[in-house]
């Protein structure tokens, strides 16, 4: 008899990229199991609080479950103190809820962006079981491991003792970094299977929230 | 039974190490590591003169697209081709050797090759393997019998068919052919319909992308149409180009080594004798 497996995974690639004012969060649309695609549009990507968005691939169903619990975990947290949450209180949240599964997991790869309560661009990364890093820039998913490379070059500083000290967050223009995270996408499309269709980008400045789209490969 | 080992190998492949690698599996926990595999969509049919053979071009390593323009139609004689799916190196070594079995069978007789010869040879091989050598193929040519269209199976069974699909994305090909395969299709209509096929294959199947090779056969006249449809192109280049900065490694330390310094030849001692 074939053993029952409740985890699949869907693929998809998440990246995001912080600023001094802004983050960027974006996520291809390709839905897939195995060598089928199941839809060419679906989001990967919630919008949690005002200035705080996560994007998350692995187990659709996870993820569907993941998102609905931390928004209803927003929403009690908005009654009890009267604001919206903040992006670092988000992405405690989202570590803890990760954890309390911690042995029957979400079968989930996020990356949370926004702003924190200063204004700054922040993100946050995550492993299935809520190990989390504040971090300047971060990919997760079936592209990650072509993708992360290159943001590496592009953003990392080589070693924190070198001086001047750079910021967690990135040298880049808004635009730049828009320009940056479409790049790395087409280029991950073309050799990773999982990735594919659209790129759904978020950006999170003072103004508010801005998406658009752009098209990937469709084989 | 002393030395039996030792025998050199009379040709086919060397087994030596299976042993060796099975209790390496078992105590250490070997893992073998994984081949090339085209995971693909290639096609065939018979038109009014001749056949048609489609391919797509991605060659994928687990969810890694390790060459987005592949050639999966090899050639087998002037008027024989084979596409291929399965584990590159075997489908490339059978029709490698194939076809130079039928060029020294024309030698031999001065005939052209049949189907029917390279079909034999396939799947004779292919048995004798026992499904070790991963080769899915579609075969077809046209000789003096007229044109055939055959797919040979990796344990070495084949079928005679019309119109044919193999790897993993022959299903969504096959819905082309199923609802659109009609016989005494013409030329054109024949590379259309096995391109339509093939692109149902780059769309909807994940092993398979890139772009479309075709070949049609006729009566004396072979056609490689390489890359016949080029549907997908990169969809962004970035307007600053691809510069990567110097310095995102950081030195920690220098150190240079003299190479062993040279060695001296001094003259004298016994000249060599004549």
């Amino acid at each position: 008899m074939a053993k029952f497996s409740p985890y699949e995974n869907n693929g998809g690639t998440c990246v995001a990229v912080a600023g001094d004012g802004y983050c960027v969060v974006a996520a291809d649309t390709r839905l897939s199991v195995g060598y089928s695609i199941l839809t060419r549009d679906h989001s990967k990507i919630c919008q949690l609080a005002d200035k705080c968005i996560l994007a998350s691939s692995g187990f659709q169903g996870d993820i569907k479950a993941l998102q609905k619990n931390l928004a209803a975990k927003e929403l009690v947290y908005e009654h009890n103190h009267n604001k919206k949450m903040s992006c670092p209180a988000m992405a405690q949240l989202l570590s803890n809820t990760l954890y309390y599964k911690r042995f029957f997991p979400y079968y989930t790869f996020n990356v949370l962006g926004g702003l924190d309560s200063q204004g700054k661009g922040c993100v946050f990364t995550y492993d299935a079981v809520g190990s989390y890093e504040r971090t300047g820039y971060s990919a997760q998913g079936t592209g990650a491991k072509l993708i992360t490379p290159v943001l590496d070059n592009k953003l990392k500083s080589p070693n924190p003792l070198i001086l001047p000290a750079r910021d967690a967050v990135t040298p880049l223009s808004e635009s730049e970094a828009v320009d940056l995270v479409k790049d790395v996408f087409a280029s991950a499309t073309e050799r990773d299977i999982y990735t594919g269709d659209k790129l759904e980008i978020v950006v999170i400045n003072s103004s508010g929230i801005h998406r658009e789209y752009i098209e990937l490969r469709k084989d | 039974m002393a030395g039996y080992m030792d025998l050199p190998t009379k040709g086919g492949f060397d087994f030596g190490l299976c042993r060796r690698n099975e209790s390496l599996a078992e105590k250490k926990g070997l893992k073998i590591p994984g081949f090339l595999k085209t995971g693909t969509t290639i096609v065939g049919l018979v038109f009014k003169d001749g056949v048609v053979l489609g391919a797509d071009t991605r060659a994928t390593e687990g969810p890694i697209v390790a060459d987005k323009n592949c050639e999966k139609i090899h050639f087998m004689a002037p008027n024989i081709y084979c596409c291929g799916a399965g584990t590159a190196a075997d489908t490339e070594a059978v029709t490698d050797m194939v076809s130079s079995q039928l060029q020294l069978h024309r030698y031999a007789t001065g005939r052209e090759s049949r189907v029917v010869t390279a079909l034999t040879l396939l799947k004779s091989h292919l048995f004798k393997y026992q499904g070790h050598v991963s080769a899915a193929l579609v075969l077809g040519g046209v000789d003096c019998t007229g044109p055939h269209l055959h797919t040979v199976y990796p344990h070495g069974s084949t079928d005679t068919l019309p119109f044919a699909t193999m790897g993993s994305g022959s299903l969504a090909a096959m819905s082309v052919f199923e609802s659109k395969y009609k016989e005494g299709l013409t030329r054109e209509e024949g590379i259309d319909l096995v391109a339509q096929a093939i692109s149902a294959g780059v769309f909807n199947d994940l092993g398979s992308g890139s772009n479309v090779d075709v070949c049609v056969i006729t009566k004396g006249k072979t056609e490689y149409l390489r890359n016949h449809l080029l549907p997908n192109p990169r969809t962004y280049v970035s307007s600053k180009g691809y510069s990567f900065t110097k310095g995102q490694t950081e030195i920690l330390y220098t150190k240079v080594t003299q190479l062993k310094p040279k060695v001296d030849v001094s003259e004298g001692g016994d000249a060599m004798e004549e």
